[in-house]
């Protein structure tokens, strides 16, 4: 096999994922539901502050985009944001197809590409090669696909899903640094806090 | 004075739909079958449920179980080819996030199965159900479905535990071979 060239994406910075989850989790002031993929996609969710409305996945991977799903069909008038690495996402790939078929207005899918499955070695992905995960969107069905040409552009490309309408995707471009932090593990916990932060459980007494 | 015919038992069909509704499970996801189809259509023509198909099984266990930490109740359906793709989901998601996830299982490859494949994977299903403690019931009379089904709809949600409806071909007749 061949050095992985991914192709060549005209006027797509190079970005670091945890700052790309901080500037997300900055601009949701709506109680916005966030599902994390597993892998470094969801550690850096949780390195970006615990709000109660994010849940992380400990396994099932690739469907962080069908949990989404679920969570906005359940709750159209709470926007849901999925995050889901290049590595996950390739593995279910229909999910966008239902997705676009079901075209929630209140989901965003943001797509963590490093190109690599960076957490069991940065083994390089199919869009280290030739796959471009947002032409695949568009194919699919989801004709509100872009990259995020940089920071700034990210913000805009989320303001954009927020107050425009969705079912939108955002592509970004990511370097290999390490995750900024580790999610803890304990599933009914997580499950239990999500439910009690979108209003399916009443809240802890303060 | 001359006795009126008993009622004809409602359909198998008929009867799944009808405990879906009694418990508020809105929310039907599936891969389709034969054996399932006129549950489908029942399902799809009832202004009371949102039905659509998935592109794999495992997909729609995602779907439900961010429905359900939503607020809306759903059941998955599928042949049990279908189910041999979902031990990880179960093991991963639905199981130790305590998300009650119920599956309707049309089953193949019993009492007459003409596919050896099907008839292998089939021999998967209460094995795995087994090791991850999942509840599970064969349904084979129609005088004791809704029984089965109300009860286990009802036991999923208070429990939070996922369970699985096999229903034989015993109850629904099955894929018959037609040479």
């Amino acid at each position: 096999m061949t050095e992985p060239t991914a192709p060549t994406l005209a006027n797509t910075k190079t970005m670091y994922r945890a700052d790309i989850t901080r500037r997300l989790v900055a601009l949701l002031d709506r109680e916005e539901a966030v599902i994390g993929g597993i892998g470094n996609t969801n550690f850096d969710l949780w390195a970006a502050g615990q709000r109660r409305q994010n849940f992380y996945m400990l396994g099932s991977m690739g469907l962080a985009c069908p949990i989404a799903l679920g969570v906005a069909i359940a709750q159209p008038h709470r926007h849901v944001v999925a995050l889901e690495g290049d590595g996950s996402l390739l593995m279910q790939l229909g999910a966008l197809a239902t997705i676009a078929a079901r075209a929630p207005r209140n989901l965003t899918i943001v797509v963590m590409d490093n190109r690599a499955y960076q957490i069991t070695g940065a083994q390089p992905t199919a869009t280290a090669f030739a796959a471009d995960l947002v032409e695949a969107a568009r194919g699919l069905g989801l004709t509100r696909s872009h990259w995020a040409a940089d920071e700034a552009d990210f913000e805009r490309l989320v303001q954009a899903a927020r107050h425009e309408g969705g079912p939108s995707l955002i592509g970004v471009r990511l370097d290999h640094q390490p995750p900024a932090g580790q999610t803890e593990r304990d599933p009914a916990q997580i499950r239990d806090r999500f439910m009690r932060g979108i209003g399916t459980r009443p809240p802890y007494p303060t | 004075m001359e006795q009126a015919p008993p009622a004809a038992a409602p359909p198998w069909h008929e009867i799944v739909r009808a405990a879906l509704a009694r418990n508020d499970f809105r929310l039907v996801t599936y891969v389709p079958d034969n054996v399932l189809r006129p549950l489908i259509d029942g399902l799809a023509a009832d202004p009371f449920f949102t039905v659509f198909a998935t592109t794999r099984e495992e997909e729609a266990v995602g779907i439900t179980a961010g429905a359900w930490m939503g607020g809306l109740r759903g059941a998955v359906l599928m042949q049990t080819s279908g189910f041999a793709t979902l031990p990880n989901v179960l093991a991963s998601l639905a199981v130790p996030f305590q998300i009650p996830i119920v599956m309707l299982v049309s089953e193949r490859g019993t009492l007459g199965e003409f596919n050896l494949g099907q008839a292998l994977v089939a021999r998967t299903m209460r094995p795995v159900l087994d090791a991850l403690a999942i509840e599970h019931h064969t349904c084979t009379r129609l005088d004791e479905l809704d029984f089965i089904v109300d009860r286990t709809l009802r036991q999923a949600v208070a429990t939070q535990a996922s369970a699985t409806l096999i229903l034989s071909p015993l109850l629904t007749g099955g894929k018959v071979f037609k040479p």
